[in-house]
This record gives structure tokens, sequence and C-alpha cells, in this order.
């Protein structure tokens, strides 16, 4: 498994020009299987996304991602951004814990143009909010759904009986 | 989802003119968006002015449902994703559940792996020909096309047992090992798939009406091709030189010798040309593996996670406790989260996996490269003919059942 | 040409036979699929009209675009709710005769999809005629289910498949899913009386074959 040390041991650089840049982007860093998560407070996604971006060549947002981590923890959801670059081919994964009481965060829209349908797809499938996007709809469900379907309390069948009789 | 329409800021610019516009709703059910994908365009006259795709009226709940299934039961799911490419499917999943275990899979499963996944993607491919030429009123080329990819589903259904749903990948090896015979029709089909791609290249390439339909249709920059996350060869076509099995090689592709074609022009027949001349490359990645091939273990040593052969369950207590505990009860896997990206026929196919540790995922999410390539529909329609909406779509090579999963 | 030349040779200018025999033997020997893929069995049911599994010889391989002119709806793949009231508008926009396929596992039953977004069988929204099961079912098995269908058309009478104008089947939807055309006066009359008296998915009301067949 030295090829997963050798990954780590470059991305570590970009976590350490992260934290020299603000120490206050990175509230912890994880480390496993040859890849770096970044825990960002829910304030700063956007200004760590835009340095990522704009002078580590991270130029394509990947994936962004949604999940819950169940109805009795605190912070209960939490938003993935995967960050890859066309240029030095290094995978990053920033990671936001949202609150249920306020599962709002920032936008990154305004970076990327790809995270338009992947939050959108968040929000439709998890409720959670991103503040500033241009048109925040429900995109895979229907728009008269009730609820959000990849909730941990959400039953695996819905709650209505979809019967016809 | 006509209220909804209206709502979207910026359309109400749109509206100045509007005794000279029109709204149509293209789809659900029509015969060229490969599907159930629905677009409300706006249209002055012929011309496109937006396009906005509405999708989800092929949403199945997958993502919910590998939650509430074992880790060795959601590769069945996978492979009703992008069923074009179910193989892919099976090989991002089953290597994201690796990934999470640090498991080593055998030599000989890996060059099986490559195989049969260049295999899928010719087939994938044929099938991206052959309806996208459909959409543009070429009928003959559909015929060719899927008598290729009959004979290729022929091959994986004689490895696997299904045509369509594979299912051939598990987690620490293969289903079974490849049945006598496989190496030999393999070599038949590549030894006549020249042939085929002569065919395909006079029936397509080289026609006029082709050409017309396709060139400087649909084009997309470098710059947006990136910002809109486009991915495979889709970008590509745009001119950006990645390729996922070059750049962030996985499953032994470093070792193999083939080119990443590259157009710059960014239009419908760039992508055109791209995908024709990843044909070839494929042919040659599967010429390699079947030298390559040679005789060994198909499965990991890991006894707890790999299901054991039926002759080691007859002779030794040991294993037949292992398969009763993995049909059972599944095998638990460390907590973690990894995200798996592979190359599949159409893009990045990402999966995300977490675990918490039990014997199903905590989160399983797909990036499927088809749902963000649709992403990028509207800004390649706007400005073109509503007759080349068909040819942009074509062009995509989008499958319903990954974008909605 | 000679085959024609011969019967009427050989035959008397009046032939006596069952009107029913006569239809149904037309209608069978044409059928029109509604071009209706929408997941995986829609790959296999292309596959059915490509050259390996010619469906033409079974003269049912004219897929149409619009319902309007089709008369089977081969339900390929699996059903969302999103796709339901779709689905049966469709099928609602078929003409009489029309007969409706459920191919694959998805459509009959849900399949190995259980949860909140597949509709757990095509027959909750439409009758369906033939089961096709398997996932996804083999072109031959699609091929043997249009076989059977023409038996079982060649079993009916002509007097079941009237086409009548069904006025609840003009707002046979779930508002807000597709955008509602705008109809005549007389339409949105009859469409104000329906929805006072609609139940909660008005996408179920029986067309006139099922309200026959169910009584």
């Amino acid at each position: 498994m030295y090829i997963n040390e050798f990954m780590t041991e470059k991305l570590r650089e970009f976590v350490d020009r992260l934290k020299a840049k603000n120490g206050d982007w990175v509230s912890e860093v994880v480390e496993g299987h040859g890849e770096v998560t970044v825990l960002v407070p829910r304030e700063s996604i956007v200004d760590a996304c835009s340095f990522l971006k704009n002078e580590h060549d991270f130029d394509m947002l990947a994936d962004l991602c949604g999940g819950d981590r169940g109805p009795e923890e605190d912070p209960r959801f939490e938003v993935n951004y995967h960050l890859f670059s066309t240029k030095h081919h290094n995978r990053l994964r920033l990671k936001v814990l949202l609150s249920e009481d306020d599962p709002h965060v920032a936008t990154v829209t305004t970076l990327w143009k790809t995270a338009d349908w992947h939050e959108r797809e968040t929000f439709d499938l998890l409720g959670i909010i991103f503040d500033g996007h241009p048109d925040l709809r429900r995109i895979l469900l229907p728009s008269d759904f009730d609820g959000h379907a990849l909730r941990k309390d959400y039953p695996l069948r819905g709650y209505e009986p979809y019967s016809m009789n | 989802m006509s209220t909804a329409v209206e709502n979207i800021p910026g359309l109400d610019v749109l509206d100045q003119s509007l005794e000279s516009q029109m709204t149509l709703s293209m789809g659900p059910q029509h015969p060229s968006t490969h599907g159930v994908l629905r677009l409300d365009l706006r249209l002055d006259g012929e011309l496109v002015i937006k396009a906005i795709p509405d999708i989800g009226y092929l949403h199945t709940g997958m993502e919910k449902l590998f939650e509430y299934k074992k880790y060795q039961q959601g590769i069945v799911i996978t492979d009703r994703m992008d069923y074009l490419n179910p193989l892919g499917n099976n090989l991002a999943y089953v290597m994201a559940a690796e990934k999470l275990l640090d498991l080593e899979i055998p030599e000989r499963a890996k060059v099986i792996r490559v195989l049969m996944c260049e295999l899928q993607r010719i087939a994938s491919h044929m099938v991206w020909l052959g309806t996208s030429a459909l959409d543009l009123g070429a009928m003959s080329i559909f015929f060719f096309c899927f008598k290729e990819r009959e004979k290729i589903l022929n091959l994986i259904e004689a490895a696997s047992g299904g045509r369509m749903t594979p299912s051939y990948f598990r987690i620490g090896g293969l289903m079974m090992d490849l049945p006598a015979g496989f190496e030999r029709r393999c070599k038949q089909f590549s030894a006549d798939f020249p042939d085929a791609l002569n065919t395909f290249e006079t029936l397509a390439t080289g026609n006029t009406i082709w050409q017309s339909r396709t060139k400087g249709v649909g084009g997309i920059s470098r710059e947006d091709a990136i910002d809109w996350g486009l991915t495979g060869p889709c970008l590509r076509g745009s001119g950006v030189d990645l390729d996922l099995r070059r750049d962030n090689p996985y499953t032994g592709y470093e070792t193999y010798d083939f080119n990443v074609p590259i157009e710059t022009d960014g239009d419908v027949w760039a992508r055109f040309r791209v995908r024709m001349r990843e044909l070839y490359e494929s042919h040659k990645i599967v010429r390699q593996a079947l030298e390559r091939l040679k005789p060994g273990p198909i499965k990991a040593d890991a006894p707890k996670v790999v299901l054991p052969d039926r002759d080691d369950m007859r002779k030794h207590m040991d294993s037949l406790i292992h398969h009763f505990l993995i049909v059972a009860e599944g095998f638990n896997i460390p907590p973690g989260e990894v995200y798996m990206p592979i190359e599949a026929s159409k893009g990045e196919l990402g999966v995300y996996m977490k675990s918490n540790g039990g014997p199903k995922p905590d989160r399983v999410h797909f990036r499927g490269p088809s749902f963000v390539n649709l992403s990028a529909l509207p800004i390649m329609c706007e400005g073109e003919m509503i007759a080349d909406v068909v040819a942009i779509i074509g062009s995509l090579d989008i499958v319903l059942g990954e974008i909605d999963r | 040409m000679g085959l024609e030349n011969n019967l009427f040779e050989s035959l008397p200018d009046v032939v006596t036979v069952k009107l029913d025999a006569v239809v149904n033997w037309a209608r069978k020997s044409s059928l029109w699929p509604a071009t209706f893929g929408l997941a995986c069995c829609a790959i296999e049911m292309m596959n059915t009209v490509s050259a390996r599994n010619d469906l033409s010889r079974f003269g049912a391989e004219t897929f149409r675009a619009s319902p309007r002119q089709a008369d089977v709806m081969i339900v390929s793949g699996r059903v969302s709710r999103k796709m339901a009231p779709v689905l049966r508008r469709i099928y609602d926009q078929m003409p009489e005769p029309k007969w409706v396929i459920s191919m694959g596992a998805c459509a009959t039953s849900g399949g190995v999809f259980d949860n909140y977004a597949i509709v757990q069988g095509v027959d909750k929204i439409v009758p369906v005629d033939i089961y096709v099961p398997g996932c996804p079912p083999r072109p031959e098995m699609l091929v043997h289910a249009i076989m059977m269908l023409q038996d079982k058309i060649m079993k009916e009478s002509v007097k079941d498949r009237r086409d009548t104008f069904e006025p609840e089947s003009r707002v046979s939807i779930v508002p807000g899913t597709l955008p509602v055309t705008e109809g005549t006066a007389l339409e949105r009359e009859t469409e104000i009386e329906v929805a006072q008296h609609q139940v909660s998915r008005p996408y179920t009301i029986p067309s006139r074959h099922e309200k026959r067949r169910s009584s």
C-alpha cells in the first residue's frame, strides 16, 4: 500500500498550503485509503474552494454529494465536495457538517457551474439548502413529493401506501 | 412542470417578444430523447433560445436502496443503473468496497476485468452510434451496430449468465472463471471487429449528410467544458487531455498500451470522432488483455469476504462456515469513506461509499457521467436549430437510468 | 401477383365468415407498438427490432412515436411515481383497440426496486394483457409475448373494442406534473365538473373496456 502513502503525501501539501493561507479554514484532517478529507467550517467553504480552484488548479468539481449521519447525531448532515484537477490529477475531499436545525450552506455554483444540478439533487433528496443557488427546486422527485427521501428517518417504501385500489 | 418553469430567474427577460416565441415540451415520451428525458424548449421560430432539461422520470431510489442491502447485494442494483455499461458500474462499486477493505485482487482477475470492461465499452459505443444515427435518420447503421453488439452480449452471457445485467465482478474478484472456449470466441470477435469498424467508417464518417448534420453543431469551449464538469468523450472532444484510465489508473490499466484520442472542435462531430477512435483503442486493449490471460486464481485470499469454491465447501468445514456467514449475515467493512472514480464509457463514474462498520453501507452515491454531461445541454443548445437538439442529445450519449438513479 | 390470381380463380365471389375472425385476423397481423422505452428493457426491445430477432416476421415492427398511431404499448422498464401519470396519459391517447404488454420484472411487480419511487406493478395504472418475466427479458421472450398477444386478439370480440369519447380521460392527470393544454370552453366545464368529484389520484379512472372487464 505504498501507493496510498505516496498519494497521501502529495495531498498533504495542499492541506498544508490551505492551513498556511488561513488556519480557520481547516478544522480537522482525516486520512485514509490514499484519500484526504478536510473538514471545513460552514462559513469558509466558498473561500477555501475558491483558493484551491484559483491557486492550486483544482479546476473541476468532480462530485458534490450530501449524506445523513443519522437522526441522533448532532451535526446531522454532511456535504462532500470532491475536487479534481485536470492538470495534476489529484483529488481532495472537503467536508462540511451541518446541524439539523439549520441545514444551510453557501452555494459553490459561483465557482463551478456543474455544482448546479449536484446541489439541486442534494436539496431534493436530503433537504440541505444552498444559499444563493439560482434555481433551487426539486430535480428528481415530483414537485408535490412530501419529505426528503435519503434522510435516514424516511422509510424505504415512503409514507403514502402506493395502492391504486 | 409548467408552473415551475416560469419561476426561473432570467426567463422573464425573454418574455419581451412573446408573440414570436413558443414553448415546446419535448418528451418524456419522445423517440429521440433516449428514454424519458423531458426538455422545455423556448423557441423563436426554429431557433432554440433556452432549453431546460426536466429529469427524474426514471427515478428509482437506488441510493436509498443501497443502504438497505448488504454490500454484495448492492452489485445487482448497479447493473440497472447505466444499463448500457453494466460491467463498468459493477467495477466502480466493487472497487470502492475493495478500497475500503484494502483488498488486493489477483492478476488474472484484473486482466479479465479489463478485458470485460473494454468489451462492454465497445458494446456501449455501439448502442450510442446506432441510436444517435437513428435519431438523425440514418437507419442502416443501427442494424450493423446491434449486430456487433449482439456478439459482445453473447460473450458476456457466456461468462456471466446474463446479457445485460451480468453482475460479473464481485468484491474480491470475479463471480466465476471464464468458461471453456471463451478465449477462442473472443479472439474470433477481435479478428472480425476491424471489418465492422470499416463498415461504420464508411456508413457514418464518410457520409456527407452525416457530416453536415454534425459539424459545427452544439459546440462547447474547453473552459466551459471543465466548468460544467464534462468528462469522458464529451470533454476530450473539447480538447482536454484527460482519461482516468491513464491519469488515475486502476485495475492495472497503466500497464496497457493505448492512446487517448483528442479532438479540439468541441462540436457533435468532434465527440463522434473521439468515440469512433476510442473503439480502435478499446479493440487494442482487448487484444493485449487476451494475450495476458494466464491461468491463476480469480478470487482474493480473503475467506471472510470472498465466497469459497464449491469444491472447498464440500471438503472443508471452515469454508462451509464462511459461506454461511457471508450469505446469511454479510461481512463487515471497517468505518471509512472513499471516492472511487473510473473511466466508464460515458465519462467519470465515481462511487462515494461510506461505511460505519456494519454489513450494509451508510451511504452510497453515484456520480453518473450522464447526469453531469446532460446538465451542460442548455448551453450547447442555445442558438441552435430545433432539429439539432436531437443531434446534440445523441452526441452526449446519455442514459436516463444513470441520470435519475 | 401469382398468389392473388390463384386465390381469386379458385374462390367463389362471396365468402361468408365471422366478422370477428376477419377483423381480429387483420388486427393481429399488423400490430403497431408505441415507441415507449423506459429503462433497460427498452434496449432489449430495440434489440427485438434489430436484424438478429427480426420482429417484422410477426407483423409488429412498425414502431410509432405518436401514441395516436399505435395499438400496443410495451411498458419496457420500471415506472416511477413521476412517470405514472404520463404513462396513463399516453395510454389514454392511444385509440381503441389497444393492448398493453408489461415487459420485465420491474413493470410487472416493481422487481428489485421495492421502494418509495417505483410503482409496484404497472397494472395499477393501466390494464395489462401480457406479462413478460425476466430482468430484462430476452428478445425471444418479447417475440413470444407478441405471439401470445396475437392468440389473445383472435379470441376477442369486435364489440369490446369501441373507441368512445371519455371526458374523464382528458383530465386524467395529476396537476403540476405536465403542462395541461388549454381546452375549449366545453371541455373546461367538464374538467371542473370532474375535478369536483375527483378522488385523490385521478389517473386511476378506468377506460371503457376496463369498466366492462371489471363488471
